[in-house]
């Protein structure tokens, strides 16, 4: 992790943290955008993911990674109370979005959900919104108003987002009409267009083909500066070319997932703490 | 297959009414239709006054079933506790299956009665102004026969407009709330316009039904041959006309009401029609699935 020449202190400042804050910690010289800490997530009185604690952070990408039904898309959901709405959901441990405690009391779910961005697994623009609506669609759910500024936030979010040069004559038609890679770019828009402080992505590419998976990876290089971004993926090699750090999670005896790993990108696949990471690196389960 | 032979019927019945409202055209022309004066007896066959009762109640009835009914539909699929909504649900059902016969007599025993002391009166010193609400309280009459339209068609139109919007893609609106969209948002923006093609085929049915319904209007509206001078007024409609007079028509009477049947007919079949061009437009603009490459 490089920063730029300031110094620590400055660092702190600029992310509105206390120095201590920052450094504190296992890796000095990066501030933590997320922190979970013993998070468990349970339907109905049953663990499908137990005690879950690692820290993500700003400007890295960081990827879970782990065997189909040992929690990933059960964990990422429980980042933005995405489980709200699920009524045997439960999930315990904490959360914490910068300062903010994501389950806390005085926690807003529809104000933190603008702050921590989703991009799901199939692409799921809204069929009855034109493009440049399903652009401004989060802005317009935050009560933005001024046309100017819609404009303005569908233009830089569909160039961030890599979609501008080829929707830009026809902002008006059905992003229904969009290819499956447009479609899920526009979703990666739609996210970004809000500014969110992170951006959780549960295999954005599963349902692409390689081109369009390629471009979305690249995306996320480019992304990262902006936005931390959590992605789910079931892809190892998807996961070495995108992540900094990676959290290897597998399910135990009980099939309730835990977090084998949670190391830097490079170290967990060409060195794990863990056997067990090896094998799945190695191809030997999952 | 199944087109063909709905289209073989509704051809048969256009054609069997045709064929006996011939001899009022022949003999009245066309102008009947529009004309103001039903006076059987002195052979005026004027229909306008059940053509508009008729336009009156079901726009009357479809106007209150529209908002109530979505705003239910809307409670039973997402809104209601949870455990409340089958039970909820199941009644809605039931009150769809009552005969029209029993909406009518409870109309006209238990609802009429309630108009003429309360809800006439209300409505009066609230909307008088509006000219809409002269003559006397009198329950039975052409709000009466709206209002109790509304009710038989509401149950369908909460039915089918349930369905449709809980038929509404979950990943829509997971995407709308993980942008940071709030319950009533989720409603507005996305399930409703997601469900809206199906929502217009609720809203046709109920008109369709409240255009044809026939012996629950006859028992409520008060049997007028008149255009009716105010909401409180009684009335009379095409369907009406022809269930309440149909025993003892003969000769051009008879072959009026037929030519009164094809023009509902007609009416209930143009309804349709338009819906479907604007179901098929609002598809062509985009509410085809999502495609993945
Ligand atoms: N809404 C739910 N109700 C009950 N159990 C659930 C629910 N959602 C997930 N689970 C359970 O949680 C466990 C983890 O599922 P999850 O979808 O998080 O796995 P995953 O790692 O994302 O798998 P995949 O790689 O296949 O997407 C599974 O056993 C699943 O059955
Ligand atoms: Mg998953």
């Amino acid at each position: 992790m490089t920063e730029p020449l300031t110094t620590p202190a400055h660092i702190a400042q600029s992310i509105g943290l206390t120095t201590e804050e920052v450094f504190v910690g296992h890796h000095a010289g990066a501030a933590k955008a997320m922190r979970l800490e013993n998070v468990t997530v349970t339907f109905g009185g049953r663990a499908a993911v137990r005690g879950v604690t690692f820290d993500a952070y700003q400007r890295e990408v960081t990827a879970l990674i782990g065997p189909s039904g040992s929690g990933k898309t059960t964990l990422l959901r429980a980042l933005n109370r995405m489980h709200d709405t699920v009524r045997s959901a439960a999930v315990t441990g904490t959360v914490m979005l910068g300062d903010t405690d994501v389950y806390g009391r005085s926690t807003d779910p529809t104000l933190l959900r603008s702050r921590v961005g989703m991009v799901f697994q199939r692409p799921n623009p809204f069929p009855t919104m034109s493009i440049y609506e399903n652009a401004v669609a989060g802005l317009r759910f935050n009560g933005v108003r001024k046309k100017s500024l819609l404009d303005e936030a569908a233009e830089s979010s569909l160039v961030a987002a890599a979609l501008w040069d080829s929707v830009r004559d026809r902002l008006k038609v059905h992003a229904s009409t969009l290819s499956g890679g447009e479609q899920q770019r526009l979703c990666i828009a739609r996210a970004l267009a809000v500014e969110p402080e992170v951006l959780l992505m549960d295999e954005p590419t599963s349902a692409l083909d390689p081109i369009a998976t390629k471009r979305i990876e690249e995306l996320i290089g480019e992304l990262k500066d902006r936005v931390t971004i959590i992605i789910v993926t079931h892809n190892m090699q998807q996961a070495m070319r995108v992540s900094d750090r990676c959290a290897f999670l597998l399910m135990g005896e009980d099939r309730t997932g835990e977090l084998i790993e949670f190391n830097s990108t490079s170290k967990l696949f060409s060195e794990p703490d863990d056997p067990r990471t090896l094998d799945y690196i190695n191809g030997r389960f999952g | 297959m199944a087109g063909g032979i709905f289209a073989v019927l509704l051809i048969a019945f256009v054609v069997a009414m045709a064929t006996q409202a011939v001899p009022a055209f022949s003999k009245l022309g066309v102008s009947f239709l529009w004309g103001s004066n039903w006076d059987p007896a002195h052979n005026h066959f004027g229909v306008l006054p059940f053509a508009v009762g008729t336009i009156e109640t079901t726009v009357i009835a479809v106007a209150l079933a529209v908002p109530i009914g979505l705003g239910t539909a809307l409670a039973l699929a997402y809104l209601a506790p949870r455990r409340l909504r089958a039970p909820l649900s199941t009644a809605v059902e039931l009150l769809a299956a009552v005969p029209s016969v029993v909406y009518g007599l409870w109309g006209l025993v238990a609802v009429a009665p309630l108009f003429r002391t309360t809800v006439e009166p209300q409505l009066t010193s609230v909307l008088g102004w509006t000219g809409l609400l002269g003559g006397p309280n009198q329950g039975v009459g052409l709000l009466l026969a709206g209002v109790i339209l509304f009710i038989m068609v509401l149950p369908t139109m909460v039915a089918i407009s349930r369905d449709v919007l809980a038929a509404v893609p979950h990943d829509q609106v997971e995407g709308a709330m993980a942008l940071g969209a709030t319950r009533w948002q989720v409603l507005r923006k996305v399930i409703v316009p997601g469900a809206r093609v199906g929502l217009l085929g609720a809203f046709t049915l109920a008109t369709g039904r409240a255009l044809g319904e026939t012996v629950a209007v006859a028992l409520v509206i008060g049997n007028s041959a008149h255009l009716a001078p105010s909401l409180k007024a009684n009335a009379g409609t095409i369907p009406s006309l022809i269930v309440s007079s149909f025993g003892e028509a003969s000769g051009t009477q008879l072959n009026v009401l037929f030519a009164a049947a094809l023009v509902l007919l007609v009416v209930g079949i143009g309804v349709n029609a338009l819906a479907r061009v604007f179901v098929r437009s609002v598809k062509r603009s985009g509410a085809a699935s999502v495609t993945v490459a």
